[in-house]
């Protein structure tokens, strides 16, 4: 299997602090990945590498089959070429009506012009329909993202990513602020997204992890402390040594 | 979080199949009707179609009003929708009215120099001509040669061209600079200023070609129409003016009701998340500071040969702060709201300091409107940002029975003043 993504050799430091420090990683077409670590491991300066928010000091970041580097490319460029983001605190667009949100988020043309050539077609409303149903909003299409529920701006977020159609999609936390039942529905629905596109997904909870049962990556100090099945990395004395033997 | 449902959950079709672009905005038709009425009245009142029941001066007073609207209409984009705070629209607009008082006064110059010049025994050169035109405009600022930026002066398509251009470039190239660094909120206002201050400043100078401190005069005064009545004429531009402004609410509300509108809120909210969707932010702001810096330079074209005279101070950075008060005041994030905010403040404004406001004597002291008319302004600023931050247009969400959450102190969300998204489609 070609990488899809492939990060080799990166660090960057914030006033001498060396947040991350040699990292390689590489993540298939589709695959499902979750990345855990302890606070300052690196895991969101990790996501803010490859979205283009942060310019590594050396190292490479390329992309796709012709291994395009991102390390030129603004976040909109990187966005646009199949990255998608989900940040860990829901960032809908709390003014505009859960409708509105999921079609700034469908996959279209970007640049002005575009904006004010667009006209929602029936393909695209057939979409926004869709989405919204599937993560569960679809009575609430007409609604302000900014009534909804905690759970629901994640659920709109989730619908959002899925339509800017990327083939990379980074998640950062997915399960912060859901209950039981949605966490669950999240697991299932980010397997079933996996069989087609590549899954990042950062998270803190270990039963949320054994339940996506993917390959695991451990981020420590900005390095990969060890990677594999979440058996074989727990099992791991230097995981448990820096996360485990502490949580 | 509860879930309290401010408005009623409408069937999904509803909303992914709109009807009709005027009935999602009935506030257009409002307008238009509004103002089609204003323009039937005015007309029929002025001393040149009607019963002279109002002047020729009042009528070049509602004219340049409305000039002043459609700036408030781009300040509105601009600050209300995409939440960059500009403090040098009114340096655009003031540039459009130098564009067009090139050519008003360079042409009528030309004219009564030939008028004195056919009285000789030979026909003039065309030298004679550009030295009489030269003394003419220059001599003020003591010099009789036509500067290399009058080149076009001659020619009115040309100056047309610049009112848009002049405007148009400036903003591209400011504003590429400026979004290119990322440069926001309260530090961009301040660079806008700046480069206004510098704008004016350097037309303060005698040798910037466009005379100084005198700035151009006469601008009333239309070429080849030397014997159309100011009667007229001023009808004719209170037309021009409202005709443009009605072009550009129709064109501003079918923009900002679209998909493009929903991005520039986007980016006013949360310009980070609306990057990671894949929208270039930076080329979107660019748009919309050129697209509006050329909006003014139109209207400050329109606003000049009713003023009849434009000079540096008209750039000054008061001018733009008091255009951003009248949209405040208006209500800003909604086109009637700034249109309503700039009619209503400046010609309150004119009435105060036309000296017909009755004084008010207090006994030991006296209050005198045209002095303090300017702190009744900056107390109602004051005002209106803390009791009432959406403005005079707060008052038609309470007949529609409109009301926003209380959202102060939620980390995200557009701040309290800008309009929420159902009452921006009503």
């Amino acid at each position: 299997m070609t990488a899809l993504l492939e990060v080799s050799g990166v660090s960057v430091s914030f006033d001498g602090f060396r947040a991350i420090n040699n990292l390689s990683f590489s993540i298939g077409a589709a695959e499902l990945r979750a990345i855990i670590g302890p606070n300052g491991a690196g895991k969101t300066t990790f996501m803010d590498i490859i979205t283009g928010k942060t310019r590594p000091d050396s190292g490479s970041v390329t992309w796709g089959e012709r291994a395009i580097s991102l390390l030129n490319l603004s976040e909109a460029a990187i966005a646009r070429i199949g990255i998608g983001r989900k940040f860990q605190r829901p960032t809908v667009f709390e003014d505009q009506t859960v409708a509105e949100n999921l079609i700034l988020a469908l996959k279209s043309p970007r640049n002005p012009f575009a904006a004010l050539a667009f006209v929602l077609t029936g393909e695209g409303r057939a979409r926004v329909a869709a989405l919204a149903a599937q993560v569960g909003l679809g009575a609430h299409l007409a609604r302000k993202a900014g009534e909804l529920s905690h759970g629901q701006k994640q659920w709109l977020e989730i619908a959002m990513l899925l339509a800017q159609e990327p083939r990379l999609l980074l998640i950062d936390e997915p399960a912060a602020g859901m209950t039981l039942a949605e966490r669950e529905q999240t697991t299932a629905m980010l397997v079933g997204i996996a069989r087609t596109r590549a899954v990042v997904v950062v998270e803190h909870d270990m039963e949320f992890v054994r339940r996506l049962n993917c390959r695991v990556t451990v981020l420590h100090e900005g390095a990969v402390l060890a990677e594999g099945s979440l058996d074989h990395v727990t099992r791991n004395p230097a995981v448990i040594e820096v996360y485990l033997g502490r949580g | 979080m509860t879930e309290t449902t401010q408005n009623p959950v409408t069937a999904p079709a509803n909303i992914l199949h709109p009807s009709g672009y005027l009935r999602r905005n009935p506030s257009v038709l409002w307008f238009l009707l509004g103002l089609a009425v204003l323009t039937l009245a005015v007309t029929l009142l002025s001393p040149a179609y009607g019963g002279g029941g109002i002047s020729t001066s009042f009528v070049k007073t509602l004219g340049k009003t409305l000039c002043l609207c459609l700036a408030a209409l781009a300040m509105d984009i601009v600050w209300g929708y995409t939440g960059i705070l500009s403090l040098g629209h009114m340096a655009f607009f003031a540039l459009g009215g130098y564009m067009i008082g090139q050519w008003l006064m360079y042409a009528r110059t030309q004219e009564i120099v030939l008028q004195s010049l056919v009285a000789g025994p030979l026909p003039p050169t065309a030298e004679e001509i550009a030295q009489g035109v030269g003394s003419q405009i220059f001599g003020v600022v003591g010099g009789s040669d036509i500067p290399l930026i009058w080149g076009f002066a001659h020619s009115l398509p040309l100056q047309l061209a610049l009112v848009v251009l002049v405007p148009g470039l400036l903003a591209l190239i400011f504003g590429w600079l400026a979004f290119r660094s990322r440069v926001t909120g309260v530090y961009l206002s301040i660079l806008t200023q700046a480069m206004t201050l510098a704008l004016s400043l350097y037309l303060f100078q005698n040798d910037s070609g466009l005379r100084g401190n005198n700035g151009l005069s006469g601008l009333q005064n239309l070429p080849g129409l030397a014997d159309v009545s100011q009667d007229f004429l001023s009808v004719w531009f209170f037309w021009a003016s409202a005709l443009m402004l009605a072009l550009a609410y129709l064109l501003l509300s079918a923009v900002v009701s679209g998909k493009m509108g929903s991005v520039l809120r986007a980016i006013r909210d949360d310009e980070a998340r609306v990057r990671f969707l894949g929208y270039p932010v930076e080329g979107y702001k660019l748009f919309v500071f050129v697209v509006t810096a050329i909006l003014c330079g139109i209207a400050g074209a329109l606003y000049y040969p009713q003023a009849g005279i434009i000079n540096p101070a008209e750039l000054a950075p008061i001018a733009s702060i008091y255009l951003a008060v009248w949209v405040a005041i208006g209500g800003r994030g909604r086109l009637y709201g700034a249109v309503i905010g700039a009619a209503f403040v400046s010609l309150l404004s004119s009435w105060f300091t036309g000296g017909r406001a009755p004084s008010i004597p207090l006994g030991v002291y006296t209050i005198d409107w045209v002095d303090w008319w300017q702190v009744l302004l900056g107390l109602s600023f004051v005002a209106v940002t803390l009791w009432a931050p959406k403005g005079i247009g707060g008052v038609f969400d309470r007949f529609q029975g409109l009301h926003s959450p209380d959202r102060k102190g939620q980390p995200l969300g557009p701040d309290a003043g800008s309009l929420q998204e159902s009452e921006a489609v009503e």
